[in-house]
Parts: structure tokens; C-alpha cells; sequence
């Protein structure tokens, strides 16, 4: 109670949040993933590329402690290195399909009219064809080398390096914000519609400020809470996604780890090796349930509609 | 009623022209010409002939024209010939008449998701329904914990489990493909009993995904419907508990459940793709899966368009569904 007052909406917003033991659970492995992911060369036992052939698919050990692959690479090591490519394709993914649905949501809410209907039979034409279809599609047709090529200029490239992000998984990002951006833009379209006519809206309109002004400054700023649920939501998907792509060898290419592409080894191995198919997919479960016990928790929390309730 | 029917196609024009639109230019996203992965096989190719398999496949023309010329031929359901190596017209390769019913890849998919649907209400639904009934008891905490494991699970994890499990520990089930070796030589029952032992673990993956995401939505919806004044009603008139239940709440419960079934359609055709590549089913799935890696172009524009049809289809049979179901919307029309 100390610090927040009782009527202070961040106090009671904090204190439903806690008071959900699974979501604060699920908070707690999200930040423990964070730090994995951000540390992972200072952590992982093992240099995740070293190849040993005379300690090729063994079991799980007190050396290894989850086991080695078919070329004798530590798994736990691969893994700690994979939780950093998993959590990066999900925050970028996510980031660009957020963008895109604020924009797009946001004018098709705001100004109506024929922008409103092209827009929105866009996404009904988005969301009829088969979600997975349209991923493997514009993934296996788009130029690869795209973010590695000279076409981007340097400093583009060397500074997604120094955020931790591997050029050549971009592809991978760009493509699963490209065709995941629908949910968001038709939630914030109904926040809009319902924020338009509201009463400092107009007095800001009266005052003469510009319409994107408006928009972004004075209506996005108060329907924030349900975009960022639904990222939060969205990071989980965007992991579920990028491990079965993956998985199915068009995701993240090996040498580089990701916990799909280790899984595609396990089924490889399957009669021998059951530590590779069981460690990286519970790891890949772990987390996609803790993002979304927090969306889960936080939207509850930030529902005003359950405030009155068991506070 | 079949005013609104017609109504409804025509309203759905306009989505497939754009279906078809989106088809066509994601192959033009690819660096090159689509006849390259034809030549780049044959090195030796000469300029003259490359130039007549662009001439064939309308590549000299404008883009523009291209795409009224590929929409003209697949009014008649004509996609042109596939480019793998044995070059049979990309209709046949989904819908091989030759092949006896249960061969044919789109029809392996369909009966596969239908399969899945009948199995994820025959389930969800009783599962909502007393977890509503049952709020906060033990029974509901465990459904509730299930359907979050349910939503965060893998499906390839889980299927790559079982597989290992009954598959190769126990020895129960096939774990790959849809018949056995040695199906020719079986008697009929013994048939029957391989393609059904070859489904078990496919259909039972396919489903789990589902199962958490309806009953959780049966579940809440139920909640709602409980709440209103009708079912307070019909308890203070003394009907008995599973009368109310059952009867007056269960019927308006089911309406928005309709709805998600139609818009749970995409997702499983498109999760075909994966569950039929781990367990190497012959499906259209598999078939777009291989088509995407060799850069098939004709098959992949055949088979995002139909994919996109199918999800149309089930949102219009839902909307009839809908109609059937609420007395309301049908006085409307």
C-alpha cells in the first residue's frame, strides 16, 4: 500500500497486477528470459559453436547439462543463445506489426469515408487467406540476403548488429510483422471511433491543431492500454510462429541457434536423442505461456470494468 | 433468407478478386523471373527457347496483363501446369481423379479438419459449459491451467512428444504417412484399421490447439449468458437446474461460438501445412509446403487461392449457421 495511494489508478492497477499470482509468475520468468537473452555470452557454459565429434549426442551430463547435438555442441549453450534470436524475431515482429496497425487503424478510425472502407477490406482480405500460407509464401520469395546486401546502407546494417540483431533474421521479423499487423489495427480503428467525438478532441480541433496532431498526440496517447496487451500478446504468437518456421528449416538458418531450428535435430534424432526434442520446446512453451499470462493479467488489470471488485 | 444468401456472394466478390490480387503478387516478389528456376536447371537452355517458355507463360507481357489473363483462366478453375519436373496441370495434382477418393490431397486435408472441428465441439463445448457452471471450483482451475498450456503449446513440440512416446517407446502407433508399406495386401478391415491408426495422432494434435481456445470461449461466453435476466427467470420459476442450463442457456451461449468457428477456419488450414510436414501426410499442406521450397509458382498461387476460397466458404456457412440458429437475425431479413 506504501507509496500509491488508494485511489491513485497506477496504485490500483499494481496492485491487481501482483495480486494475480500466475501473471506475476509469468512476469517473473518474462524479465528472468530478458536477462538470459541480453547476457546469454556470460552465461552459457559453452562457446555455443564449438563442434567436438568425440562427444556427439550425448545425454544430458553434468558437463552438458541438457545434453549435446549431432556435432557435439553444448545444447544448453545453444539454447541461452537461441533465447536471444527467439525474444529479438518476437520484439521486432511484434514492433512493426504495431506500427503498422496504429497507422492504418488510426486513420481508417479518424478521417472515415473511402479510407476507412479500403483499408478495412484490406484486412478482411488479409485475414481470409490462411496465415501460415501467406508467412511461407512471402518468406520463400523474398530476396534473402536482402539486409546483408549493399542495397542497405551500412550504418543501417552495423547498428542492428550493435542492438543484438542478426541481420540475416530480419527476413524472418519483417515478414511476420508484415502479416500479423490486422488485430491491431481494427482494435485501435474501434478506440478511435469511440475517442473522435469526445469532448477534448474537439476542443483540440477548435484550437487548429493538425489532424495527425490529433491522432497520435491526443487520441492514440489515451487508448494505449489494449495496444500494448495485445504486443504483449503478440510477442507470444510472433515466438510460436518463428519456432515452427524454424522448424520447418525456412526460419533462422543453422549455424545460428534457435530453439525451432535445434527441435528440427530432435526429430532428426528421434529414436536416439530425446533431449533434443524435449528441452528446446519446453522452453519455447515456458515462454510463450509466460507472455501470456502477463497480456492475460495486465488486461484484466487494466479493465476498468473489474476495478470495483476485490480491491 | 435467400435473399441475404445472394447478397452475401455478391458482398464476397470483391474479397476474392483480392484474394487473387494477393496471390498473384507475392510471386512477383521473388528476385527474377519466374522462369528462371525452370531454366537454372538446364544451364544449357538457349535464348531462343527461354524466350518461348516467357512467351508461354505470358511473362513478356505487362504485369497488369498478366494477371487478367491468369484471372481468365482460373474462372475455370485452370491453373496452368505445374513447374516440377512432371509438369501435370496443377489442378490434378490437388484433385487427382484417378486416384480413388481418399487419396487426393485436398480431400486428405479437408477430412482432416473436419475431423478436427467435429472433435473440438463435441468436447469444447461440455467442457465450457461446466467450467462456467462450476466457476472457481477445482475442476475449472484445472481446465483453466490445460487451456493456457493448450494455447502456449507448440503444435510440432507436441506432435514430435507423442510421436516419440507411442511411437517409438511403445511401438503403439504409425508415426508417419497415411498408409502403411504393406496396405495393398491387408484385408478390408485390416485397411480400415491401418488409415485410422495412421490419423489418431495427427487429428489428436490438431485438435488439443482448438480445444483450449473454444472452451475458454464457451466458458465466458456461458458467464454472460447466465448473468442475463431470462436465466434468473427461468431459476425463480423453479425449472430445474439442468433445464435452465441446458435449454434456455446453452442455446444462446452456442450463438457466438458459430462465429469463431468460421473465423477459426485460416488457422487450421493453415496450420495444416505444419502438422502434414511432421507427420509427412500427403495433403495439400504438404503439397504447398514443397511447392514454396522448389518456387512451384503455378501451385502456389493455386493453392493460396483456394485456401483463401476455403475460409470464405466457412464464413458463409457460418453466417448460415448464424441465421439458422438466432430467430432474431432470420426476422430481420
Amino acid at each position: 500500500m506504501k507509496g500509491h495511494s488508494l485511489h491513485s489508478l497506477n496504485g490500483v492497477f499494481w496492485r491487481r497486477f501482483r495480486k494475480n499470482r500466475l501473471a506475476a509468475a509469468g512476469g517473473v520468468v518474462v524479465v528472468l528470459m530478458f536477462f538470459v537473452a541480453v547476457f546469454a555470452p556470460f552465461i552459457s557454459p559453452h562457446n555455443p559453436d564449438d563442434i567436438d565429434r568425440k562427444h556427439v549426442l550425448e545425454a544430458p551430463s553434468l558437463k552438458h547439462p541438457l545434453g549435446t547435438d549431432d556435432l557435439g555442441r553444448d545444447v544448453l549453450s545453444r539454447m541461452i543463445l537461441g533465447s536471444r534470436i527467439s525474444l529479438s524475431v518476437g520484439f521486432v515482429s511484434v514492433g512493426i506489426a504495431t506500427l503498422i496497425g496504429i497507422f492504418l487503424g488510426a486513420i481508417s478510425g479518424y478521417y472515415g469515408g473511402w479510407v476507412e472502407s479500403i483499408i478495412m477490406r484490406f484486412i478482411d482480405i488479409m485475414l481470409t487467406i490462411p496465415t501460415f500460407f501467406l508467412i511461407l509464401a512471402v518468406i520463400a520469395f523474398i530476396d534473402p540476403n536482402i539486409w546483408s546486401s549493399s542495397a542497405i546502407p551500412g550504418w543501417i546494417r552495423e547498428s542492428l548488429r550493435v542492438i543484438l540483431i542478426d541481420p540475416n533474421i530480419m527476413n524472418i521479423m519483417m515478414v511476420i510483422g508484415l502479416t500479423s499487423w490486422m488485430g491491431v489495427a481494427r482494435l485501435v480503428r474501434a478506440e478511435v471511433l469511440s475517442l473522435k467525438e469526445r469532448e477534448f478532441v474537439l476542443a483540440a480541433r477548435a484550437l487548429g491543431t493538425g489532424d495527425m496532431n490529433i491522432i497520435f498526440r491526443h487520441i492514440m496517447i489515451n487508448s494505449m492500454a489494449p495496444v500494448f496487451v495485445s504486443a504483449v500478446l503478440g510477442i507470444a504468437g510472433a515466438v510460436l510462429v518463428e519456432s515452427a518456421l524454424s522448424f520447418l528449416g525456412i526460419g533462422v538458418q543453422p549455424p545460428a541457434p534457435s530453439w525451432g531450428n535445434i527441435l528440427t535435430l530432435g526429430k532428426d534424432n528421434i529414436e536416439i536423442a530425446w533431449w533434443l526434442s524435449v528441452f528446446p520446446g519446453l522452453a519455447i512453451l515456458i515462454t510463450v505461456l509466460s507472455y501470456n499470462l502477463v497480456g492475460e493479467g495486465l488486461r484484466d488489470a487494466l479493465d476498468p470494468r473489474l476495478w470495483d471488485m476485490e480491491i | 433468407m435467400i435473399a441475404y444468401l445472394i447478397k452475401r456472394l455478391f458482398e464476397m466478390i470483391p474479397t476474392l478478386v483480392g484474394i487473387t490480387l494477393i496471390s498473384f503478387f507475392i510471386i512477383h516478389l521473388a528476385p527474377g523471373k519466374p522462369t528462371d528456376i525452370l531454366t537454372e536447371l538446364n544451364p544449357k537452355i538457349t535464348p531462343e527457347a527461354r524466350e518461348r517458355l516467357e512467351k508461354l507463360y505470358n511473362l513478356d507481357k505487362p504485369v497488369i496483363i498478366q494477371y487478367g489473363l491468369w484471372l481468365k483462366r482460373i474462372v475455370k478453375l485452370d491453373f496452368g501446369e505445374s513447374f516440377s519436373t512432371d509438369r501435370r496441370p496443377v489442378m490434378q495434382k490437388i484433385w487427382d481423379k484417378k486416384q480413388s477418393l481418399l487419396d487426393r490431397r485436398l480431400f486428405i486435408t479437408l477430412m482432416i479438419n473436419l475431423i478436427t472441428f467435429a472433435i473440438i465441439l463435441a468436447i469444447s463445448i461440455p467442457i465450457g459449459v461446466s467450467s462456467a457452471t462450476h466457476q472457481n471450483s477445482l475442476y475449472d482451475k484445472i481446465m483453466t491451467t490445460t487451456v493456457f498450456i493448450g494455447f502456449a503449446m507448440p503444435s510440432f513440440w507436441f506432435a514430435l512428444l507423442l510421436m516419440m512416446f507411442f511411437g517409438v517407446y511403445l511401438g503403439w502407433l504409425p508415426v508417419s504417412g497415411l498408409k502403411s508399406l504393406n496396405y495393398d495386401a491387408l484385408p478390408l478391415l485390416g485397411k480400415m484399421w491401418d488409415r485410422i491408426s495412421h490419423l489418431i495422432l495427427p487429428i489428436f494434435i490438431s485438435a488439443f490447439g482448438g480445444l483450449a481456445g473454444d472452451s475458454r470461449f464457451m466458458r465466458s461466453s456461458m458467464l454472460e449468458v447466465v448473468r442475463q435476466d431470462y436465466v434468473t427467470v427461468a431459476r425463480a420459476k423453479g425449472l430445474p437446474d439442468k433445464k435452465v442450463i441446458y435449454q434456455h442457456a446453452l442455446r444462446n451461449a452456442l450463438l457466438p461460438l458459430i462465429t469463431l468457428i468460421g473465423l477459426s477456419v485460416p488457422g487450421l488450414i493453415g496450420g495444416s501445412v505444419i502438422l502434414e510436414s511432421v507427420f509427412g501426410i500427403p495433403g495439400m499442406g504438404q503439397l504447398f509446403f514443397m511447392s514454396v521450397m522448389t518456387r512451384d509458382y503455378p501451385m502456389v498461387m493455386c493453392i493460396l487461392t483456394i485456401g483463401g476460397m476455403l475460409t470464405l466458404l466457412g464464413n458463409l456457412l457460418a453466417d448460415i449457421g448464424y441465421m439458422l440458429a438466432d430467430p432474431r437475425i432470420r426476422a430481420k431479413q
